[in-house]
């Protein structure tokens, strides 16, 4: 493996500054604006986010106050030549998570095959020993996927990271979709692009279509689902409100539930109400004090007995953490090829695994040109970035690393691709991902066209996390 | 619909009705001060703070009743945990928490009220603002209100947001006639003086009722006729009594909805037809003040009952 440099590839204009096709109907639309009134409007949409109360705490902040995550007005556009491959691609992708969490939790044949090593398993706390033997409701594990891709090259979306817990930002994909309506509405009249808003109605029927067999108790035979949120001051809170509100389901917290009769069950107005589906956005850790954290507040004292009498169902499963756990990512390309029989379509980023002798060498020997990642680390927190770190920090980094070489991955800086944003000197590229959401059920895959884009706004900076100064943008895929 | 959620909406609808009715205090005891000199301006600075339940967090950091120490201590005072601007914070993370329970209009109208009084009080109010301070306070919630007829359901959610209101409003006419009740009693003293009408009106003007009165009894003003007109004029919005209809008619509608009344139901019927049996000369004969008092009592044990009744909390 090299870490490789090369030219940026930047999704709107090709080598020469000409525009490609997926952008030629919005720049023709862009260039016709006056640029004043852009401006305006820039401003516009900070009023409107801050109106509609789209705001995230950001921990460790003083008083909890609330921030916007930067908005940028410049759509990210994808062709539905290219949308068509990375819908197969990740199609693919989250059947191997699911069928592999399965195995893992039943005979593990990956183990005994050997393509896997049983040392990733044994110590893992995401691997939850509660989950053995025991199948989900239809056999779901994952409920909801993002797959965080990068792109490198007109054909090259790789995937970074596999988010198989409870992954976040759907609702900002739906509400910069939302507000591009309400600031621009001849852009959609113009150009069609596939529609998002149906997101929240999916997500209901698969949850529901997901319910434990005879569970519900009412009379119009609907299963009852839940959004189960830790509370306001979580810095999420807006979008467990926000999908609770769109679904039409209750939005719950801990202190609202009990095991009543073999039953999660809500405190209503008029007494206990049995829960056939929880959509949690609580971490597993914290979902039962009986079973993880005998601390936590935040979750239902007894709901994994009730789970494992297949009495309610969880979504996601518990104990899926283990599927996006950085050091079985490495493995991804075998796990893919192990389940589905296929060659994976989209590439993992190649990977060193620094408990590996050979790859830390390695590692140790180019920390400058690499990227170096906490296995269980999230949000951008706890990782180098080799070229823009200083000899210092790469110095301290290095120990650390030679002192636990198992805790961490390292990858090379890609360069990720480019869109524009808007900024008061005109249009300038910066880098960006995209994690489009992904539903399973026993009804099938269902994969909204887009997601979230979300965009380093500092001029060459690849950290695109909203926790680091990262903002996001509406993400098209154009109509065939 | 969750107990907690219900127990949100209901103190998301008292925190904006107590936010609004304190800035209607405070307008009438600015004017006051603009009006009345100093000695009565102290005194009416000190009633409102009473009527409110503040004298004494007020007492134990100031000595001196000054205007713009009163107003800015209700309004934004940083230890006084009801001020105005705690009021409305607690209405927005209340809103916030029942999110699900309120249309978007509901909650963007709560959100920018928060955003509007929050820079409003950001700095110390000056006498040269307070106008504007207030009006706007009124304005925000009258928003809110807004919004909520016109664009809630009308159903259990609405029913306890409702009640919380009009509990709210009864307590804090209850607490203006408490505090001022011996303006309106009959005296030997009384002859009409100029004191005493702008006493009276003060009262009146405390829950925006003057105008109507006026409207209502020609232009005169009369101690007993306002003590009707605030406790038993179903007319008026501000009134006893039609709060406590208005309070009846969602416990009502709850009722309807679960098929089953509780025990909030029986102690509001009890209530409510010892207000509707009694005349104005009964309950001054019997004592203002008493009667006064046990509605005070009254409505809090309403309060509580419909609570638990209905699970607010665990």
């Amino acid at each position: 493996m090299q870490s490789t440099t090369r030219a940026t590839y930047d999704e709107m204009l090709d080598p020469d500054g000409a525009v490609r096709p997926a952008y030629a109907g919005f720049r023709e639309w862009y260039d016709a604006q006056d640029k004043n009134w852009l401006k305006r409007q820039d401003a516009e949409a900070e009023r409107f986010f801050r109106k509609t109360g789209i705001t995230f705490n950001v921990y460790g902040d003083d008083a909890g106050e609330e921030r916007l995550i930067p908005f940028d007005m410049i759509p990210r556009i994808i062709t539905a030549r290219e949308w068509r491959k990375l819908s197969r691609g990740i199609e693919q992708r989250v059947r191997a998570l699911n069928a592999f969490l399965h195995d893992l939790y039943h005979r593990q044949e990956i183990v005994r095959s050997g393509r896997l090593p049983a040392r990733l398993l044994h110590g893992n706390a995401a691997f939850l020993p509660q989950m053995a033997g025991f199948t989900p409701p239809g056999g779901v594990y994952t409920h909801i996927v993002g797959i965080d891709l990068v792109r490198t090259g007109p054909d090259e979306f790789m995937v970074l990271e596999d988010n198989a817990r409870t992954p976040s930002g759907v609702s900002y994909m739906l509400e910069n979709r939302e507000t591009m309506m309400a600031m621009f509405p001849e852009l959609f009249s113009q150009i069609a692009v596939r529609s998002v808003s149906d997101y929240p109605r999916r997500l209901a029927r698969s949850l529901a279509a997901c319910a434990p067999k005879g569970a519900s108790d009412r009379t119009d035979g609907r299963p009852v689902v839940a959004v189960l949120t830790p509370g306001i001051f979580n810095s999420a809170y807006y979008e467990h409100a926000f999908l609770a509100d769109q679904m039409g389901a209750e939005l719950v917290e801990g202190s609202d539930l009990r095991v009543i009769d073999g039953r999660v069950a809500m405190r209503t107005t008029q007494g206990y109400q049995p829960i056939d589906v929880i959509y949690r956005r609580v971490d597993d850790e914290y979902l039962d004090p009986l079973s993880f954290h005998p601390d936590s507040v935040l979750g239902v004292a007894g709901i994994m007995d009730i789970y494992r009498a297949g009495k309610i169902t969880i979504a996601n499963a518990p104990g899926t953490g283990i599927a996006d756990d950085k050091a079985i990512y490495s493995f991804m390309p075998e796990i893919v090829e192990f389940y589905t029989g296929e060659k994976p379509i989209l590439q993992n980023v190649p990977t060193w695994r620094c408990s590996e002798p050979e790859a830390l060498k390695y590692v140790l020997d180019n920390l400058k040109d690499l990227v170096v990642k906490e296995v269980h680390g999230s949000g951008g927190y706890g990782m180098l970035i080799g070229p823009t770190s200083s000899r210092s920090e790469i110095a301290n980094f290095e120990k650390k690393l030679r002192a636990k070489p198992d805790n961490y991955i390292a990858q090379p800086t890609l360069s990720l691709s480019t869109v524009p944003i808007f900024t008061k000197a005109g249009l300038a590229p910066r880098h960006v991902d995209l994690r489009p959401f992904v539903l399973f059920s026993p009804d099938g895959i269902d994969i909204t066209p887009g997601g979230l884009t979300r965009v380093a706004l500092k001029k060459g900076s690849l950290v695109v996390n909203s926790s680091q100064g990262g903002g996001t943008k509406d993400s098209w895929v154009l109509e065939d | 619909m969750l107990g907690r959620s219900a127990n949100g909406i209901y103190w998301m609808a008292r925190s904006l009705e107590r936010a609004e009715n304190t800035a209607r205090l405070l307008d009438v005891g600015f004017r006051m001060a603009l009006t009345r000199g100093a000695q009565a301006a102290r005194e009416e600075w000190r009633s409102v703070l009473i009527t409110i339940g503040q004298d004494r967090a007020y007492c134990e950091r100031y000595t001196d009743y000054t205007g713009p120490q009163v107003f800015n201590f209700i309004l934004r005072g940083p230890d006084n945990p009801s001020s105005v601007l705690t009021m409305i914070e607690n209405a927005r993370t209340n809103a916030r928490s029942v999110r699900t329970a309120i249309t978007r209009e509901v909650w963007e109208a709560t959100n920018e009220s928060w955003m509007v009084l929050r820079a409003l009080l950001a700095r110390p109010v000056r006498e040269s603002n307070l106008g504007e301070v207030l009006a706007a306070i009124r304005a925000q919630t009258t928003q809110v209100r807004g919004a909520m007829e016109g664009t809630m359901l009308r159903n259990e959610i609405y029913n306890f947001a409702r009640i919380g209101t009009f509990l709210e409003r009864a307590d804090n006419t209850a607490r203006i006639l408490d505090v001022k009740y011996y303006v309106l009693l009959p005296s030997i003293a009384w002859v009409g003086s100029s004191l005493d009408n702008a006493q009276w009106e003060t009262v009146l003007r405390s829950v925006a009722g003057d105008r109507a009165y006026r409207w209502l009894n020609a232009g005169s003003l009369e101690p007993r006729g306002i003590a009707q007109f605030l406790i038993l004029d179903g007319r008026f919005p501000r009134s006893l009594v039609f709060c406590y209809e208005k309070i009846r008619s969602n416990l009502a509608g709850l009722a309807r909805q679960y098929g089953q009344e509780t025990s909030a139901h029986e102690l509001l019927r009890d209530a409510g037809s010892r207000l509707h049996q009694l005349g104005i000369e009964d309950i001054i004969e019997r004592g203002l003040h008493e009667f006064i008092t046990e509605f005070i009592s009254g409505a809090i044990r309403i309060g509580n009952t419909i609570a638990a009744d209905y699970r607010f909390i665990e």
